[in-house]
């Protein structure tokens, strides 16, 4: 490989193509997620499953693929591999695994063993908080390679004075989850692999870092002409972050059109995302593939879960994500695709709003405090019956929007001992009834006869003019006074 | 020699010999006669009389030192042995030197028995003649101008030369039982999954079974039951427990139900007339010791042999893939490191190795997987489902080992085809799975020796070590 541009990449950015696509076009991605699994061990030997480390520390005869080594298949491997089919709502299916031939130094064998025509996951799918459904084809466990580091040269195998090969992450337990093509733009990509992470997490069968490698994904871009059957289509590899996935699949869809539209045709081939140039840069190509010479591994035995293992299995499973939104959708009464239910699960603030909805809160308000105010640090340790009690006081009138903010602040800095009427009233904030607020609202009009002919007058300016009033009102009362009350007055007042 | 494993153990059991002593005499065989033998590649001498002064000190200070106590055992060079190299006699683990133990070199050392080297054998267990070793040929101890069969065959002809009353060796199409037919010893393959193969460095992962060597019956059912058992670090191995074989060797085999394989003895498969006559005779000394004897056809049993160098050679490209000269063993420098493993590979393989690399790889290759490794794999499960027909009837079958009794050396090394169908009666247990045993009956009219094979369902080792027993005394 040389450092020179691609041809047939040529006068497209990323920047370019963050526009869309051309009228008439559609973008068909479909994404191979890799998770590392979070086992103790690796698949196939007891030697540790850590992330980095002195290199070549986490190693047996086993993970060496030394003479006479036998694999031994890690049964929590397979319960997380159950685990991320059930929350997938994948058919767990008795499966198989297969020698992967090909010759590679940082492969210790010089084959890989994993699942090739009967995964331990078949069919399911994954729900988008947008509603949108995305097919999951399989999922089929797997282990990693060592990783090579070439010294001199171009840092690339070829030309390398020397390479060096660390094993430690040869043998990890990986899952390999397969996506249907059903996703149409970078956006619902991200969103896919983010709600993929959020589950894995959720289950504790991955830590989903993309930075760390221990959540890998490779995306499968394919352009065609809105109505036309799939084109051929590119894998693209080394996309480390949400980031730079979106950019490369848009950067892709780009590159493809361009290339469709000036008379080309598009190759199918594994590219390398290249984040310093935001290019995708052509690896080797599919027609070319190697041939892995697949065949059943004759040191493992195949892999038949108990229906009951997998029923207790299935029974500790946390609620997922798409549960949660519905559950929170259900309680505040609002469509689970609503972006405040999408925010207040995706921070984890779900339990907290159902609860509070559950103790009396308004749901609405709620679910607003919850996206608008509680995106800060310690927002979880807040309560529900707290909560609850706040947002009473506020829908109430016993509080302004303002002040409800200022006791919700110090509640979650642990103020008041978790009681809002405590901190609030600590603060002066006495609930105003409405007598006084009319006074206060009489004096501000006496003081300010022109404007208030002006919003007599006029309905058109009364929006205008009804901030000014109660810009007014709150000075006079040191903003005790709720704006809502005193626009309602105002309007009663000038005659509706 | 000194007499049976058995009597030495009890000897040194009973502090009337020591271990030391018993090892010293073997080592001095070794020294005498090895050097026209060839039966080791390495004779571990000093780690010998060590382990044999452990168990010294274990009687002396009147501990169990293990039913194998002081017993000498060579064990084949396929065997991983920690720290002890390990050479598969081939030029490609030059240097290396295993950081493990086999489960069944642990196994021995707990039981007392004592390792006296490591034997040649054909490289990486690819061959019956022992020829194809990286080191020399091995010779038949009962005639050096003859082959000690293979692939097994310097643990075969240790223990024909006296050299260890035991010897571990491996069995994949008959490794274990054809050199032990042609050296005149005992050779067992138990059933698959009986003996773990943890640290028996692969040839093909389905067939490959460890299994014992031994001048008598009851010595193979002594190590037999030393080495078989459940072992976790094998995916493939038993969990079953079994009641060890030793005890009911001498039993007999009254009202044992036995059948002559057809095809073994007169129909396409033949052996040469001589070897059919010790099998006729071995057919009646069960007879007349009470069993009844009959004919069987095994009908798939005729297409083994060709399934075998579709399933094996296809295992074997597989797991002989790391061999590459990137971790250990033989490397042959070059600019890249693609180059580097095609030299060091080309360099570290011999003739045979090499031919069945080619074969498994093409035979796997898209487009052929199918009409090659699946249909052998498809001959396979006929094969089982024949025999268990069989075993309807019958409790054990009876077959020769081999065709032949020991060839020249050099007869049949230019000849690939012809050298396979040395296995061809011993292949099928492999294929199913079922464990087979070699008992030496007479000579043939060379006057050189002749095996005759027992075959049985999943472990019936029992069983069968019972009729061996029979057939080991009528042959007196």
């Amino acid at each position: 490989m040389t450092a020179t541009m691609p041809t047939d990449g040529v006068g497209i950015t990323a920047l370019d193509s963050a526009a869309g696509l051309p009228d008439g076009w559609e973008m068909v991605i479909g994404l191979e997620v890799h998770a590392e699994l979070a086992t103790k061990t690796k698949l196939f030997s007891g030697a540790r499953n850590e992330f980095g480390g002195e290199p070549n520390r986490h190693i047996d005869p086993t993970t060496l693929g030394l003479p006479g080594s036998l694999p031994v298949l890690n049964e929590k491997a397979v319960e997380h591999a159950i685990r991320v089919g059930l929350a997938l709502n994948c058919a767990i299916q008795p499966s198989v695994f297969s020698r992967k031939n090909y010759f590679y130094p940082d492969m210790p064998k010089d084959f890989q063993i994993s699942q090739y025509d009967l995964p331990i996951d078949g069919e399911g799918w994954l729900d988008l908080p947008n509603g949108k459904r995305v097919g999951i084809e399989r999922a089929h466990l797997e282990e990693d390679t060592g990783k090579s580091t070439h010294v001199g040269g171009s840092g690339r195998i070829s030309g390398a004075e020397y390479s060096l090969v660390d094993y430690n992450r040869a043998g990890v337990p990986l899952l390999e989850i397969v996506g249907r093509p059903d996703l149409r733009s970078a956006e619902d990509a991200a969103t896919y692999v983010s709600e993929l992470r959020e589950i894995l997490v959720a289950i504790g069968a991955s830590d989903g870092k993309l930075e760390e490698g221990s959540m890998r994904v490779d995306a499968n871009v394919s352009v065609r002409r809105t109505g036309d059957p799939f084109g051929l289509r590119c894998e693209i590899k080394n996309v480390n972050s949400l980031r730079s996935m979106r950019r490369a699949i848009d950067y892709e869809a780009a590159r493809q059109i361009d290339l469709i539209e000036s008379g080309g045709r598009v190759r199918q081939e594994t590219r390398h995302w290249d984040e310093a140039s935001g290019r995708t840069l052509s690896g080797r190509s599919k027609e070319q593939a190697e041939d892995y010479r697949y065949f059943p591994e004759p040191d493992l035995l195949p892999v038949v879960p108990d229906p009951e293992w997998i029923e207790r299995i299935r029974a500790t499973l946390p609620l997922l994500p798409a549960q949660r939104r519905a559950r929170l959708a259900g309680a505040a009464g609002v469509p689970a695709t609503e972006a405040s239910v999408v925010i207040a699960v995706e921070r984890h603030l779900d339990d907290l709003a159902v609860g509070a909805i559950e103790a009396g809160a308004d749901p609405l308000r709620t679910l607003t405090h919850v996206e608008h105010n509680l995106a800060v640090e310690g927002a979880d340790k807040l309560t529900a019956r707290a909560f609850a009690a706040l947002v009473t006081m506020e829908v109430g009138g016993q509080l302004t929007a303002t002040q409800t903010k200022a006791v919700l602040a110090e509640l979650i800095d642990g103020g008041g001992d978790g009681d809002p009427r405590a901190i609030a009233s600590a603060k002066g904030y006495e609930a105003m009834d409405s007598g006084s607020l009319e006074g206060a609202i009489d004096t501000v009009i006496a003081a300010n006869v022109d404007q208030w002919e002006r919003f007599v007058a006029d309905p058109a300016v009364r929006g205008k003019l009804s901030g000014f009033f109660i810009g007014q009102v709150m000075k006079a009362t040191k903003g005790k006074a709720d704006g809502k009350a005193v626009t309602a007055y105002l309007q009663q007042r000038a005659g509706g | 020699m000194s007499g049976t494993a058995a009597a030495l153990a009890a000897d040194v059991r009973a502090g009337r010999r020591t271990a030391r002593s018993v090892v010293e005499e073997h080592l001095a065989a070794i020294g005498a006669g090895d050097g026209e033998i060839h039966a080791f590649n390495l004779v571990t001498t000093d780690e010998a009389l060590a382990q044999a002064d452990a168990v010294d000190a274990k009687v002396a200070r009147g501990e169990d030192p293990g039913p194998l106590a002081g017993v000498p055992v060579a064990l084949k060079d396929n065997l991983c042995t920690r720290g002890v190299p390990t050479t598969c006699s081939s030029r490609i683990l030059e240097g290396w030197r295993p950081p493990y133990d086999a489960t069944v070199v642990q196994r021995l050392a707990a039981a007392g028995g004592i390792m006296v080297g490591k034997t040649n054998l054909d490289e990486f267990a690819m061959g019956s003649s022992t020829e194809n070793s990286a080191f020399g040929p091995t010779r038949n101890p009962h005639d050096t101008s003859r082959v000690p069969g293979g692939s097994s065959g310097g643990s075969a002809a240790a223990v024909a030369a006296g050299f260890a009353p035991l010897a571990l060796g491996s069995d994949t199409g008959g490794s274990i039982r054809q050199p032990a037919a042609l050296c005149g010893v005992v050779g067992l393959k138990p059933t698959y999954g009986r003996v773990s193969r943890y640290g028996l460095v692969a040839f093909a992962s389905s067939l490959d079974q460890i299994g014992p060597f031994a001048a008598t019956v009851a010595d193979a059912a002594l190590l037999y039951d030393v080495i078989a058992g459940h072992d976790a670090l094998d995916s493939t191995s038993i969990p079953e427990a079994l009641a060890p074989t030793a005890p009911g060797v001498a039993t007999g085999v009254d009202g044992l139900r036995v059948g002559i394989i057809s095809e073994m003895l007169d129909g396409s498969l033949a052996p040469d007339p001589d070897v059919a006559r010790q099998l006729r005779a071995a057919a009646a000394a069960l007879t007349a010791a009470g069993a009844e004897v009959d004919e069987v056809s095994v009908p798939a049993a005729i297409y083994g042999l060709s399934a075998y160098y579709l399933i094996a050679p296809a295992e074997a490209s597989s797991n002989l893939a790391r061999f590459d000269g990137v971790r250990y063993g033989l490397r042959v420098d070059a600019p890249t490191t693609g180059e580097m493993q095609r030299r060091s590979r080309t360099a570290g393989f011999g003739p045979e190795v090499k031919r069945r690399i080619m074969l498994g790889t093409y035979a796997l290759s898209a487009g052929y997987y199918d009409a090659y490794y699946g249909k052998a794999q498809r001959v396979r499960t006929l094969i089982m489902r024949d025999f268990d027909a069989a075993y309807e009837r019958f409790d054990l079958l009876l077959s020769p080992t081999s065709p032949t009794t020991a060839f020249a050396v050099g007869a049949k090394s230019d000849d690939p085809l012809t050298m396979y169908l040395n296995d061809v009666y011993t292949i099928p247990s492999n294929l199913a799975g079922h464990p087979a045993i070699s008992v030496p009956f007479g000579t043939g009219d060379d006057g050189l020796p002749v095996g005759v094979q027992l075959l049985g369902p999943n472990l019936s080792e029992a069983t069968m070590l019972r009729a061996a027993a029979v057939l080991e005394e009528a042959a007196k």
